[in-house]
């Protein structure tokens, strides 16, 4: 099968839009709660990464997960699913003030 | 069982560094198993590059497909509710004729998605046939409990005494009337390659079942248990918990049937439960943590209806126990 090709940036119009993530639009801002990471308590297991249904957490060097918040929906899954608890849920409205803490 | 070449074990570190086939950005409810068990799927091919996903009308075709837009990174197709495997074995057929051509050297793995309303009801025909013609594709058949994409109608996967909108709870009916259909043994007594069913909670055995149903000649079917917090009625987070309870209470016990030498297996997860009867537990636990079950518990605890439950839940249970040789 021939490799998928980017829309040809010339055409205005066309019927078929070539697949990349959040080709339909951002979903973060579905989100109430926000998930973080304690990352001295993560034991880099990537159980989260496995049941993350939107694709939003990629693991960096060291192996902890990092949250993509274009596109986290806040449903927690992770949180719920961590088997070191390592996890918290932080609400949306407070959630710059606490990361800036 | 004997295996010649060592089965292939998921290991996260390794699928970590696979290129995502399903993307962010999808319209699935936020904390919907599906979207997982779809990223779990894409994970577990053997041949990502080399397949081809064709899709049934149901949640996952809707949420991850608004037109013009998609966020499948293979080649995806959609029709209709009723002919997802005919259109996969169109697309092998049409493969097969390029081959013969010299126009194609290679024929691309198959992979079909449908969901409950396709798989138990609207489906059955289509799939029934293209098993009987021994298409080389997997069906894997998503089971949330209703169309929850329509608006919650009943399904013939509903359970009995589930509240949908079409089954409604009154003075006269206590929800739906009838018991589930058990739609992996009539797909395996269709004799496919293979055949089992999974669970979104338990990953490894899911993603070991369909790198197994992709590599098998043959047609293979996987039945998978994924809830749906919108009708179920629990909190979005607890998505896994709700599959993992409906393993461990056995009313979705997990097994396999192979076509080779015809038998069905447990698998490990649901042997335990055969193994040490004591620590399966009882179904009334699984129940009183959905909404949609609310009027077995309030304003008026009916015992005699979540008896039954049980009873048709150790009844399946025993079936498959015989069937596998554990009971």
């Amino acid at each position: 099968m021939t490799p998928l090709k980017r829309n040809p940036p010339n055409r205005r119009f066309t019927c078929i839009t070539y697949p990349e993530a959040g080709a339909m639009g951002l979903t973060g801002d579905w989100r109430i709660f926000r998930p973080v990471v304690d990352k001295e308590k993560c034991t880099g297991c990537q159980i989260c990464w496995m049941y993350c249904p939107d694709t939003a957490i990629t693991m960096d060097e060291n192996n902890k997960p990092v949250f993509n918040l274009e596109y986290c929906k806040g449903c927690m899954i992770c949180e719920t699913n961590c088997p070191v608890k390592a996890i918290s849920r932080v609400r949306e409205t407070e959630a710059e003030a606490a990361v800036e803490k | 069982m004997t295996q010649e070449t060592p089965q292939w074990r998921p290991r996260l570190k390794d699928i970590a560094n696979q290129e995502e086939l399903f993307t962010s950005g999808q319209r699935l409810c936020a904390g919907c198993p599906a979207g997982s068990m779809a990223r779990m799927a894409m994970h577990a091919l053997p041949r990502p590059k080399n397949t081809i996903v064709s899709q049934a009308t149901g949640c996952l075709e809707v949420a991850s497909t608004i037109y013009p837009y998609t966020a499948w990174r293979v080649p995806w197709m959609h029709s209709l509710f009723e002919n997802a495997p005919a259109n996969a074995s169109g697309i092998e057929a049409a493969y097969k004729a390029r081959k013969r051509q010299g126009l194609e050297d290679d024929i691309p793995d198959l992979l079909v998605f449908s969901g409950d309303g396709s798989g138990f009801d609207i489906g059955v025909q289509a799939a029934s046939g293209a098993i009987e013609r021994r298409h080389n594709f997997l069906y894997i058949i998503y089971d949330n409990h209703a169309y929850q994409n329509t608006g919650i109608q009943r399904s013939g996967a509903t359970p009995k005494y589930a509240w949908t909108t079409t089954s409604e709870v009154g003075k006269k009916e206590p929800g739906k009337l009838l018991w589930k259909k058990p739609i992996a043994l009539v797909y395996a007594a269709h004799d496919p390659a293979y055949c089992a069913t999974a669970s979104v909670y338990h990953w490894r055995d899911f993603m070991k079942k369909v790198r197994k149903g992709m590599e098998v000649e043959g047609p293979a079917v996987i039945h998978v248990l994924s809830p749906c917090h919108r009708n179920w009625r629990y909190p979005e987070e607890q998505g896994m918990q709700m599959a993992k309870l409906a393993v461990e209470t056995c009313f979705h016990p997990l097994w396999e049937y192979e076509g080779e030498t015809r038998k069905y297996i447990l698998s490990a997860p649901s042997r335990v439960f055969a193994l040490k009867p004591e620590k399966k537990k009882p179904v009334e636990e699984w129940l009183e943590l959905q909404g949609r079950f609310r009027h077995l518990f309030r304003p008026k605890r009916r015992d005699d209806l979540i008896a039954d439950f049980q009873r048709l839940t150790d009844e399946d249970w025993a079936f498959i126990q015989k069937l596998s040789n554990m009971g």
